[in-house]
């Protein structure tokens, strides 16, 4: 709209400005509400957990007195989880994006495929959970284990992960591309030499927003059996005999994190609540861990990259 | 480059230690594993055993305990997942013909009571005691959006709103108060505060003074001073939950037996054995530690001759059943 058309144009600014004001204080309000409950939520869970913490928490295993109640099998459950999980969904997911990106040719049916993988990351958890609980331990008879939880924790992340990597992979500018065809480069060279190199960071950005909402996942590991007591560990994966690798700690009944949690909330009595805090504020510092070491590589790898 | 090769190297480990673990999963087995799931109640009962037992004996033998509920354990346990199931109420008709189906037999052990309690809040000054007429009028589907203050039910309490806390509708506690109060299983008005963690009835309760609810005699028994327990008016007048009102037989009809169903066929295994010997020896010692009321002495001395002989299937014939008597739960003979 141009200034002449309004009959009083200082006072079509100002009503603009007041707009803007008020925007800027109904941003600034929201900002307040999501951080400040996040603060209050973290602050009450760190005041009621911290004293609990110590090193007899994180080396026992659960126990009905809730002094003696650690949680050595549901870190340990919680990071073996994820390790079948990167292990499995990383791979896939970043190969079926590279494949979708680089070498498939754009028909109705990569169209159909994108749309598809796109709606699956909205897809609820317990769906997963359901869809392994029939292929993986019925069909498949993996049984309730730590491999069946990783599997479906992959599938889980897949959908972020494809969608991600492809975001990044399309952030590289073509020329780049054109420049490694120019001088002879074959697409693998093309894609391993530079266009991975160079989108790396956002990959790893994308895994790690993967991998952060897999650890909090409860609903589908309880659909497919996870347990609430356990007090021993997965065999050990190196053995004193040859082979020296063992791989039966993949087929080891588990708990995780957040289970844990849960039944120590439910239990009668307040005597758990401390312990259940507790937990919490690991859970916490296990994801906080797990973007620290994304984010710092990451930023060793952005530094690599100079075009 | 260096990244995607590391990437490669991690992606070929994986999937070697996924076909390699494929082919050991008969060995993995063979380990001495017990298996137990259900019921959330009795859960807190299996767990003392469990770390007990495996504290006897030095952590060679595994057990695992896991909280589907009464009914996801039993569908667990009748397609033979687990060896044993954690029950709040004896097999029902059609979970009888799943294990039927699959071939599976099991011996149906009672191995602790609980008495599910109605509570109001400290501050409450006009209830003691309630009969079961009166708790039918508060909770029958009827009464949704219809009894909402206290003088509805009866004259003499106070004009004030009627704040109504419960189990969710998944619960074992659900079905057994439904059917001991209404007369059928799962008929709740629904306009109530509901939560599967008994905790949140426990909080709504104690700050509210015209609040009521119910719950399982633990939490109850957690937090005492917090809650104001109401006496169920019976046949010789009002009874408190107790241990004592519960083995004479006089608080009723909220006062359940809690199982254990083992697996016939497991129970041939060693360490399933000596489980299950175990829980019937020591597990009395546990219960009161984990607030429920334990069994006589000369029952528990039957379940184990049960156990012994060899008499599989449910003396309850798949049909739910309220206000059963301590010396009645061991009197019928199971049938197949």
């Amino acid at each position: 709209m141009s200034a002449q058309s309004s009959p009083h144009p200082h006072a079509s600014i100002a009503r603009r400005k007041i707009a803007e004001a008020l925007f800027k204080v109904l941003g600034l309000c929201s900002l307040a509400i999501a951080v400040g409950t996040l603060v209050l939520l973290f602050g009450a869970l760190l005041f009621e957990g911290i004293t609990r913490i110590d090193w007899q928490f994180l080396m026992s295993y659960p126990s009905r007195h809730a002094a003696q109640a650690g949680i050595l099998s549901a870190w340990v459950g919680s990071t073996l989880i994820m390790l079948v999980t990167a292990v499995v969904g990383i791979p896939l997911g970043v190969a079926a994006a590279i494949y979708l990106e680089e070498y498939a040719r754009k028909t109705w049916m990569t169209e159909l495929i994108e749309v598809t993988v796109t709606n699956l990351a909205g897809v609820p958890s317990i769906i997963y959970g359901l869809l392994a609980l029939g292929l993986f331990v019925y069909i498949m008879g993996l049984g309730e284990s730590i491999l069946v939880a990783g599997l479906t924790l992959a599938l889980l992340t897949l959908p972020v992960v494809i969608v991600t990597t492809r975001e990044a992979i399309r952030a590289i500018p073509v020329e780049i591309r054109e420049a490694a065809y120019a001088l002879g480069a074959t697409k693998w060279q093309t894609l391993t030499h530079h266009v991975l190199p160079y989108s790396v960071a956002g990959i790893l950005t994308g895994i790690i927003l993967a991998l952060s909402r897999a650890i909090g996942e409860t609903a589908p590991l309880v659909t497919i059996g996870a347990l609430t007591f356990i007090a021993f560990l997965p065999p050990a994966p190196v053995t004193t005999h040859p082979p020296y690798l063992s791989f039966d700690w993949l087929l080891s009944p588990f708990t995780v994190m957040p289970i844990q949690m849960f039944g120590w909330v439910s239990r009668p009595g307040e005597d758990f609540i401390g312990n259940a805090a507790a937990a919490g504020v690991l859970l916490v510092g296990m994801t906080l861990t797990m973007n620290g070491v994304a984010i710092y590589l990451r930023y060793r790898m952005r530094k690599q990259v100079s075009w | 480059m260096m990244g995607t090769r590391l990437v490669w190297c991690v992606a070929i480990i994986g999937f070697l230690g996924v076909f390699g673990s494929g082919s050991r999963l008969a060995q993995a087995d063979q380990t001495a594993l017990i298996k137990v799931d259900g019921s959330s109640t009795v859960y807190l009962l299996t767990e003392a055993v469990a770390e007990e037992f495996q504290k006897a004996n030095r952590g060679s033998i595994r057990v695992t305990v896991g909280i589907s509920g009464t009914g996801g354990g039993f569908k667990k346990f009748c397609r033979g997942e687990t060896d044993i199931a954690d029950a709040s109420r004896p097999i029902l008709k059609e979970e009888m013909d799943l294990c039927q189906k699959n071939g599976i037999a099991y011996y149906e052990l009672p191995i602790a009571f609980d008495a599910m309690t109605v509570a109001v809040s400290p501050k409450n000054t006009w209830i003691t005691s309630m009969t079961v007429g009166e708790l039918k009028k508060i909770w029958e589907p009827a009464a949704q959006n219809k009894i909402t203050r206290w003088n509805q039910i009866n004259s003499d309490w106070p004009d004030a709103p009627l704040v109504l806390f419960g189990p969710g509708s998944d619960s074992g506690t659900f079905d057994y108060f439904t059917d001991a109060v209404v007369g059928k299983a799962k008929a709740s008005r629904g306009d109530y505060t509901a939560s599967e963690d008994d905790n949140v009835i426990v909080q709504g309760i104690e700050s509210n003074k015209n609040a009521l609810g119910y719950m399982g005699f633990a939490y109850y028994a957690a937090q005492m001073k917090k809650l104001k327990a109401v006496a169920i008016v019976g046949k010789g007048g009002p009874v408190l939950p107790s241990a004592e009102n519960v083995i004479n037989g006089t608080y009723q009809p909220l006062s359940r037996p809690l199982f254990i169903y083992v697996n016939e066929n497991a129970a041939k295994r060693t360490e399933v054995k000596d489980f299950v010997a175990y829980y019937l020896t020591e597990g009395p010692k546990l219960i009161a530690e984990v607030r429920y009321i334990p069994l006589p002495e000369q029952v528990y001395n039957k379940v184990s001759e049960r156990f012994k002989k060899g008499d599989v299937g449910t003396g309850f014939g798949g049909v739910p059943e309220v206000g059963l008597a301590v010396d009645e739960i061991m009197s019928r003979p199971p049938k197949r």
